[in-house]
């Protein structure tokens, strides 16, 4: 199986690679657009800004390539939010996958920090990208922006208020948290999008 | 819920961790690589590796430290230690580090903070200081590894390093440090309370009672220790069935 994570301007591609390696996976890491569109998995990572990455993507024309995959797609943290409809960072339209829209969160509390940043729990998931997973497993969160909650959640998780920490349509699916970083709950659910049909 | 975060801390010095450690089921205690494992797999949320003789002629062996821990170790990972430029950030990236942790070199430019969070993002972007209570009871930045004190007190220090993209701030105080007597709750509190980034407790933490306080009076969102792992004298998994079962919340 032919695995592609997609290389853009963003931070930390590497360990989505390296994570795969540790379950005996291996990847590409590739712009190249052919290459994207023949492999059997695409990752999309990421971590950074909505609007220079889009730039980049745009520039490379792989929005359009990302939006008409047919494979199965994961989006990592950015790479999820990217593939939504719109950001509210720095007022940046997005690829359109997913109907949900970006946000900043907005604490009234001082007490809660933006970013969100280390272990929050995920519940109700749904598909098999979560097979094996228990309700409430624990995963690994860098983000101040979240996609609100949808008809295309696949996972909520509650920070300021509750929240898509996944999504999923046909072929793309979306996390939040960054399962390369999740220990082995994180594992599991990069295993299973592997072998996701 | 988002829980608090318990991080070792690994000294490296050569490419191997120091301080002493004491751990039996390890094939090589002075491996950070394989003493990051263990506690990763005992549950640790995060670790912090610091490189405490990053010269310029090293930056090339952590690079490339940096990259087996990447390879090896599926939780976040902090790297500090002789950062000053894009470029020593760039490779600790993309060599698999998640956060770098600046001290010295931020303090003498801070632009490079600004920088930093511009090209790589804020929440990657670690504000480690050394701070001392000094007989005017008031807690002053000290530099180069606690060798250099400044006339700057932490809290406007701290204030400007995060309107300038800092996106956490690690708070060392040295007072407390090594003492096992507990952290500095005041002036930790006192970051968590205005400040919005999340706060990173380290010094002093010797019981399980310390790291209860510091999460509660000290409002810390992390708390980091080191010779007490090392030394066994207080287990991670331990530790976190007893802040859970005192009502913290706690990744188990």
């Amino acid at each position: 199986m032919k695995t592609v994570i997609i290389q853009y301007n963003a931070g930390n591609i590497q360990s989505v690679l390296y994570a795969l390696e540790r379950l005996g996976a291996s990847a590409i890491v590739t712009d190249h657009v052919e290459t994207i569109q023949s492999a059997d998995r695409v990752i999309f990572p990421g971590v950074g800004e909505a609007s220079t990455a889009m730039h980049y993507l745009k520039e490379r024309n792989l929005d359009a390539v990302i939006k008409h995959l047919q494979q199965p797609v994961l989006g990592i943290c950015l790479g999820m939010q990217l593939m939504c409809t719109y950001s509210s960072e720095n007022d940046t339209p997005c690829l359109g996958i997913f109907e949900e829209n970006v946000q900043q969160f907005m604490p009234k509390d001082l007490a809660i920090k933006v970013p969100q940043i280390g272990w929050n729990t995920i519940v109700d998931l749904k598909t098999d990208l979560f097979k094996g997973i228990p309700e409430d497993s624990f995963t690994y969160f860098v983000h101040g922006y979240y996609a609100s909650l949808g008809a295309h959640t696949i996972s909520t998780t509650d920070y300021v208020q509750p929240y898509s920490s996944a999504l999923h349509k046909k072929n793309f699916y979306g996390v939040q948290f960054h399962p390369e970083k999740s220990a082995k709950v994180g594992e599991q659910i990069i295993k299973n999008f592997l072998e996701i049909s | 819920m988002l829980t608090k975060r318990i991080i070792p801390c690994l000294d490296i010095k050569d490419g191997r961790t120091v301080k002493g450690v004491n751990f039996e089921q390890i094939r090589d205690a002075g491996d950070p690589i394989e003493l990051g494992a263990l506690y990763a797999s005992q549950g640790a949320d995060e670790l912090v590796f610091l490189d405490i003789t990053a010269t310029v002629e090293k930056r090339k062996t952590l690079s490339e430290l940096v990259n087996k821990i990447a390879h090896r170790i599926n939780i976040p990972f902090t790297v500090g230690g002789g950062i000053k430029t894009e470029q020593d950030v760039h490779i600790l990236l993309q060599n698999g580090a998640d956060k770098i942790s600046i001290n010295t070199a931020a303090f003498n430019d801070p632009s490079i903070i600004k920088s930093f969070a511009k090209n790589f993002g804020s929440q990657c972007v670690v504000l480690a200081i050394d701070a001392k209570c000094e007989v005017d009871n008031k807690w002053y930045v000290y530099l180069n590894g606690g060798r250099t004190k400044t006339e700057i007190l932490v809290t406007d220090w701290a204030k400007q390093a995060v309107d300038l993209g800092a996106g956490e701030i690690l708070l060392t105080s040295m007072n407390h440090d090594g003492t096992k007597q507990g952290f500095a709750l005041d002036i930790t509190a006192q970051l968590a309370e205005t400040l919005p980034v999340p706060i990173i407790a380290s010094g002093g933490g010797g019981t399980e009672a310390h790291f209860y306080d510091v999460f509660t009076k000290g409002k810390a969102d992390a708390a980091l220790a080191a010779s007490i792992f090392h030394y066994k004298e207080i287990a991670i998994p331990d530790l976190k069935n007893y802040l859970h079962a005192k009502g913290i919340p706690i990744r188990l």
